[in-house]
């Protein structure tokens, strides 16, 4: 069996499955943040005994329109809020204690190798990389695993991915996984699950691994999962205060295909418009003036992304005609920041340092973009209207191209400006 | 149950923000979410299509966000089903959850055309072009999923049969 075939039936009665199988799993946790979870509640208070099968398991962050941008959205997360308190939930996320959920659940030890987690934000699959089945589903089967602490599921067919060779300067996680969708497509692991492997996986850091899964689903997959070694043991150990298992995929697994990539060809990646698979290597973008930068997210906001992109923006400035945006993506990650002197390179390179949230990633608010304009963010999706007006454009980019740009008012290698 | 309805044509990959944009999110309002469904996709569906409607697009509609909010817009804009080549999974999977119909035929999906007038047999999964005279078979619903859908929605599913 797989990772993902394992996982899952370590989650049933059964001891083993098959791909195609429909089955009912225990889920370790539940995800939904301010704008799914009110529907979740809605639908979880329709069932007659509505209390939680186990509220431990129940993870509520209040992490999109917060600080909130409108009367709407605060009526939305009061209503979180109360339902939080009502329950006891002990892993309710607000105020100072708000980071973006999918570098929040990993930093705080709520989710772990082996692991079966469903969220009802479609980034959930970002948790693959500790070695877990993490996907994202909507709000009614996520008031189905508050009420029950179990989901269904149809076991996917995996696709194994494997990165061989070195990086190239400036290349990350966020990186391969452009490569890899522009390769496969936007549905090209529709219903499957992607198992990414080899030396090049090993030497990233569990941040860039992260990375990587975050955005499986932009490749139509229900997970994205990524084999835990010892770095990811040394980042959950400290942080785990329960048992994980971790789990490989044996000698006969099968998969629907394998596809090797040699990372010496691959430079840092920029997805154009308006979709993450339209990908080009940064040596063949051209001129693409920006207005804006957008450093952050639950793709890219982790400390070390904040350190890529304080290392090219040190003692230079932010181009006059652009807004670059930093958002730390929790607030952990905020005070190692602060700590480590980062934010002060953002201050006096002219960025603008903004809270733990999900804003300006989905044209929420903290950076909306006028008609006509463009910009460049190291977030997951680059859809029309996906960071404000219909007519506006979306590029995505690891941490060190969008710092670069920044510098230079266009898309560029950081090669260029330093 | 047999349904009937003008087709809106759409292309590949629609996604939630093309069918419910992020910023109207401030709401689960049926009500309020139907005003601006597909509005980035085409800014006159919402005033243009009505009941008993029916959507046909390309590959991997719903691709994106796992918001319920999108099929809860476009059943509230009074559309009758979506047929598509294929559909992301969370959409998929949210669509039986909200009571939406949806239905995968790659011939359909290629052939239908902007508002020919098409009849879908629900329990049967056949789609008939009235417009033309062409006839598709849908994809078969997994047994389990036509359970749900004849419980009534997963949380139905859920309180009459004790458990998932």
């Amino acid at each position: 069996m797989t990772i993902a075939e394992k996982i899952l039936a370590a989650h049933t009665d059964a001891r083993e499955v098959t791909p195609g199988d429909i089955v009912k799993v225990n889920v370790d946790v539940a995800l939904a943040n301010d704008i799914t979870a009110p529907l979740a509640i809605k639908a979880f208070e329709s069932g007659k005994q509505a209390k939680p099968a186990d509220p431990d398991k129940i993870v509520f962050v209040l992490d999109h329109f917060t600080p909130n941008k409108d009367i709407a959205s605060a009526n939305q997360c009061k209503m979180v809020r109360d339902f939080a308190r009502r329950h006891e939930l002990e892993h309710f996320f607000d105020a100072g204690e708000v980071g973006v959920e999918h570098a929040l659940l990993p930093e705080k030890g709520l989710v772990l190798p082996g692991d079966l987690i469903i969220g009802a934000d479609s980034h959930t699959c970002t948790y693959g990389a500790l070695g877990a089945f993490a996907t994202g589903v909507g709000s009614t089967d996520l008031a189905g695993a508050m009420l029950t602490a179990q989901a269904w599921m149809k076991v996917p067919e995996s696709m194994k991915f494997v990165f061989k060779g070195e990086l190239l300067p400036w290349v990350g996680g966020k990186d391969l996984i452009l490569y890899l969708i522009g390769d496969i497509g936007v549905d090209g692991g529709l219903y499957r699950v992607l198992e990414i492997e080899g030396p090049a996986i090993d030497s990233l850091d569990v941040s860039g691994r992260l990375t990587i899964s975050n955005m499986a689903i932009e490749a139509g997959a229900k997970a994205g999962i990524i084999r835990a070694d010892a770095k990811t043991e040394a980042y959950v150990k400290p942080r785990a205060r329960r048992p994980y298992t971790i789990y490989t995929s044996d000698e006969d697994a099968r998969y629907v295909s394998i596809r090797e990539y040699d990372c010496s060809n691959i430079e840092p990646q920029v997805a154009f418009p308006h979709l993450p698979e339209n990908t080009r290597p940064i040596s063949e973008v051209g001129e693409v003036r920006i207005d804006q930068v957008f450093i952050g997210s639950c793709t890219n906001g982790r400390i070390e992304d904040l350190r890529v992109s304080a290392e090219i923006l040190k003692g230079r400035k932010v181009d006059r005609g652009v807004r670059c945006i930093v958002m730390p993506a929790t607030p952990d990650v905020f005070r190692q920041a602060e700590a480590e002197g980062l934010i002060r390179i953002f201050l006096e390179s002219g960025a603008i340092i903004g809270p733990p949230s999900c804003g300006p990633c989905l044209g929420g608010h903290l950076g909306i973009l006028a008609k006509g304009e463009k910009a460049l963010a190291t977030t997951n999706r680059n859809f029309v209207g996906r960071m404000g007006d219909p007519a506006s454009e979306v590029y995505l980019s690891g941490p060190a191209v969008a710092a670069a740009s920044a510098i230079a008012g266009k898309i560029s290698s950081p090669s260029e400006v330093m | 149950m047999k349904i009937m309805g003008r087709v809106f044509r759409f292309g590949d990959d629609i996604d939630t923000d093309a069918i419910i944009p992020a910023r109207y999110l401030n709401t689960s309002d049926p009500e309020e979410l139907k005003k601006h469904c597909m509005e980035d996709a085409d800014p006159s569906f919402p005033s243009k299509v009505g009941k008993g409607d029916i959507i046909v697009a390309g590959k991997n509609f719903g691709c994106g966000s796992s918001r319920e909010h999108a099929p809860i817009a476009i059943k509230a804009c009074g559309v009758s089903c979506v047929i598509a080549s294929s559909f992301a999974r969370i959409f998929f999977r949210n669509s039986f959850n909200m009571g939406l119909l949806i239905f995968e035929s790659d011939e359909a999906s290629g052939e239908i055309r902007e508002s020919d007038i098409v009849e879908v047999d629900a329990s049967t999964g056949l789609i008939k072009n009235i417009t033309t005279g062409k006839q598709y078979q849908a994809r078969p619903i997994p047994q389990f999923m036509q359970e749900l859908i004849a419980d009534g929605g997963l949380m139905e599913h859920i309180i009459k049969r004790g458990g998932i």
